[in-house]
């Protein structure tokens, strides 16, 4: 049977607050606790809680037939305990159907993958706990790595983690003439299952949704089930990988979307060979088809789904060294707020809002942005991490002393 | 005697150093009992009493007097001659300059009959507004007896021009800044030429340091015997001690200005770079605005020395004396500054101070360090110096405040009152 692998993205960053220079060495909280606590809020009231809501009705509908994946992220389960417990209990009552697959990543969202091995085993380890710690003793099986981003020696790294297979874009330049509709292994250990995520028809209803200028709109289930037809009938699995934020938040209710997915079990499996799946069961049934080269790392970011979203320019490099410098030192220290507060400054958001690639895709950076420019970002970023610095200065002076 | 004075901003409705200059020499004239009549194109009704204020604004304009038809012709040629700050729609154009073509005749009477409301601000409307104050000031010239006239920086030099044809009386043009300055190499051409017409028309013209009384000579081709000068002074010369408690064990070195070509801040960020490679214990601050804030974040990027190297954005009321209060060092690196006062202020604050042999202030504050302002590498060095050995920087600040309490604008008023005696003498 042919199948559908619905993976969701779910995160939100902690966002700094403006922190001026003269704060530095004075106060240590870094956190908009203000813009965090609404905009948690607000997506839980257009999105997390009402398609939650739909999930679980389409699970119990179908009787398990329709399945989905989710990735939440580390900060985002944070959050949900601090500002939405009610969003919380309802993920919980999903995963509890048997039929929602979690997926590991790393704790603080972080891009630590591409920069330290260690903190990247640390992080993976620390998302596993905490899941486990709310889902009920649930242990991910699959990885997906922050962004997508995936490299041949990522996938190392995850499979000498144990986990079976791992999630990434199916880029084009990548990809060549290969069809993403495949399961592939990694090129330096063929154990490791790679799911590429179909970005045609992923797109088609993250980003293009609710466009009116789009030539497929509007998007109808009949019209999607027809696409799916034309995929060839040996290619298997399609990869439909996501921000969850796209329910409600980045296509709005009025669009449709909610209604979309309400009908699109039902659609797809009156009209068409294919199932639902969750990635173990991808993983577990497919035969992979050859191996995927990517000796540079990937990501799902932009038209270049390159790291240049993230790293690149002399701001977010510059940012990103100067913490990453700090690990053997925040490793010793055992003062929990130190560890939180590097963890939640790793988060990949930071250096994306220092992005100057203000005239291709800087239309949707600024969109997601807190900061009027990627100077101010940055500026506010270093002041938080100079005051970090101090703070774990002052700590092993005290150790010292001691 | 009485002075006619034509400024262009008066405290408090300030936005730059003209306005702060101005109240201190207004000041020190009062001081010394010297009649004064002093012209702005706006007042708000809050100035300090300190002279008879006229506003511009108030002036109605006597259209039958022909001789002020010869200026504003004049005027209305400077600007539609100008592509730069059209404000004439192109009816009104070619109405103007038919009717300087055909004499003065057709002139639009309209400009004459009516009050304008100046904004006293540096809009896009700059030129029309220097132009009106100049007709403006001609009628003040015609209605109040006056012995001298004194006009501020090019927005006032039309005005004194004016006033001058008017009354005959002796022009006296202060120079506090040039274009070249402000602009550096790519000067505006119709500020230049306004700038040269006032220095040209002036019978004395007073510049604020031997710096800019040079570039007054060199780039305007003034002679140098037509030039005095008469440097700034400092209105309150009392220490300032504001109290701040430094969070950041680290020493601070401060940039505070407009973040311009003509301030320098690229060599402030180059000089911090050099300093933090041998010394770790430091922060550099750059406190400001301006367009190459953008620039100087992304260089201090680039050098990698972002977790060191702080930017406050613009810096108000209390937050200046603050980061004056918290620094070890100030350092003014401008490429071409006529005078300069913020270094003054730092000493007021006890704080040590660098600045570039390229600033006017450098002519009258002996105990500070001076630099080339390209010259990073004794930036640098002196920055180290004064963190490092206590000698200097104590030195500095105790010799710095007795300096300080000099420079007085009753003793630069006194020596201004005798530039108008020999003035109007010949």
């Amino acid at each position: 049977m042919r199948t559908i692998c619905f993976y969701f993205q779910v995160h939100q960053p902690y966002r700094l607050k403006p922190y001026r220079f003269f704060e530095i060495g004075d106060d240590h909280n870094y956190w908009d606790d203000f813009s965090n606590k609404s905009i948690m809020r607000k997506v839980a009231e257009k999105c997390y809680i009402p398609m939650n809501n739909l999930l679980l009705e389409l699970i119990h509908r179908n009787n398990g037939a329709f399945k989905v994946s989710f990735s939440i992220s580390g900060t985002f389960l944070d959050q949900m305990q601090e500002y939405a417990p009610d969003v919380l209990e309802s993920f919980q009552k999903l995963v509890a159907t048997g039929h929602v697959e979690l997926l590991n990543e790393t704790y603080g969202h972080s891009l630590c993958a591409l920069k330290s091995e260690s903190e990247f085993k640390d992080m993976v380890h620390s998302h596993q706990q905490k899941i486990k710690e709310l889902f009920n003793g649930y242990t991910p099986k699959v990885f997906r790595n922050t962004e997508l981003i995936y490299s041949d020696t990522i996938g190392k790294m995850v499979y000498e983690m144990g986990y079976e297979g791992i999630l990434t874009e199916g880029a084009k330049h990548i990809l060549g003439w290969k069809s993403p509709n495949y399961v592939y292994v990694n090129s330096l250990e063929p154990k490791l299952k790679v799911l590429l995520k179909n970005f045609r028809l992923s797109d088609d209803i993250a980003f293009r949704f609710g466009e009116p200028k789009w030539s497929d709109y509007p998007l109808t289930t009949d019209k999607f089930v027809k696409w799916i037809n034309q995929i060839p009938q040996e290619e298997e699995v399609l990869n439909l990988f996501m921000d969850y934020e796209t329910f409600g938040e980045h296509q709005w209710a009025e669009t449709g979307i909610f209604d979309f997915m309400k009908h699109l079990p039902e659609a797809v499996f009156a009209g068409s060979d294919f199932g639902f799946s969750a990635p173990s069961e991808v993983i577990a049934q497919a035969s992979p088809v050859g191996m995927i080269h990517v000796p540079t790392p990937i990501s799902w970011a932009d038209e270049e789904r390159d790291l240049t979203a993230w790293l690149g320019n002399d701001l977010q490099d510059e940012a990103f060294d100067r913490l990453y410098e700090l690990e053997k030192r925040v490793k010793k220290s055992k003062n929990p707020d130190i560890h939180r507060d590097w963890n939640y400054l790793q988060t990949s958001d930071h250096f994306y809002y220092m992005c100057t690639k203000f005239f291709s895709d800087g239309d949707i950076h600024a969109y997601f942005s807190p900061y009027e420019s990627p100077y101010e970002a940055f500026i506010n970023y270093m002041n938080v991490l100079s005051d970090f610095m101090l703070r774990l200065k002052e700590e092993e002076q005290a150790s010292v002393a001691n | 005697m009485k002075v006619l004075m034509f400024g262009w901003e008066f405290p408090p409705h300030i936005s730059g150093g003209l306005g702060t200059a101005c109240y201190g020499l207004v000041k020190g004239l009062a001081h010394h009992k010297q009649d004064m009549i002093f012209v702005v194109p706006k007042l708000w009704g809050d100035e300090d009493p300190l002279a008879e204020f006229v506003n511009a604004s108030d002036i109605e304009i006597d259209y039958r007097e022909k001789r002020f038809k010869q200026i504003w012709k004049n005027l209305t040629y400077l600007e539609v001659s100008s592509y730069l700050v059209p404000y004439l729609s192109p009816e009104q154009y070619s109405s103007y300059t038919q009717g300087m073509k055909e004499g003065s005749e057709n002139l639009d009477d309209s400009v004459f009959s009516t009050k304008f409301n100046f904004s006293g601000k540096y809009g896009k409307d700059l030129i029309q507004e220097v132009s009106r104050y100049a007709l403006v000031a001609a009628q003040i010239a015609k209605d109040k007896n006056h012995d001298i006239i004194h006009a501020h920086d090019w927005l006032a030099f039309p005005a004194g021009i004016a006033a001058k044809t008017i009354s005959g009386k002796p022009l006296v043009a202060h120079v506090h800044a040039t274009e070249f300055d402000r602009s550096g190499q790519t000067v505006n051409q119709q500020v230049y030429a306004i700038e040269r017409a006032g220095m040209e028309a002036a019978d004395k013209i007073v510049a604020v340091s031997q710096l800019t009384k040079n570039t007054i000579v060199a780039k305007y081709g003034i002679p140098e015997e037509k030039v005095v000068v008469l440097h700034n002074a400092v209105l309150d010369t009392s220490a300032i001690t504001y109290k701040a408690t430094k969070m950041v064990p680290e020493k601070i070195v401060t940039f505070l200005g407009r973040i311009t070509f003509q301030k320098g801040p690229e060599y402030f960020v180059e000089a911090a770079a050099k300093v933090l490679k041998r010394d770790e214990n430091v922060r550099f601050v750059m406190a400001g605005s301006g367009d190459l804030l953008n620039p100087m974040i992304q260089r201090v990027a680039e050098l990698r020395i972002g977790t060191k190297f702080h930017f406050t954005g613009f810096l108000k009321g209390n937050d200046v004396d603050h980061m004056f209060a918290i620094s070890d060092v100030y350092v003014m690196p401008s490429v071409s500054e006529p005078f300069g006062i913020s270094p003054l202020e730092a000493v007021r604050h006890n704080t040590p101070v660098i600045i570039s042999k390229q600033s006017g202030v450098a002519e009258v504050l002996q105990n500070a360090v001076k630099v080339d302002f390209w010259d990073i590498d004794a930036m640098a060095d002196a920055i180290f110096a004064l963190l490092h050995y206590n000698g200097i920087s104590k030195m500095f600040k105790e010799l710095g405040r007795e300096e300080l309490k000099k420079l007085k604008w009753e003793h630069v008023a006194l020596k201004l009152i005798n530039i108008y005696k020999e003035t109007v003498k010949k």
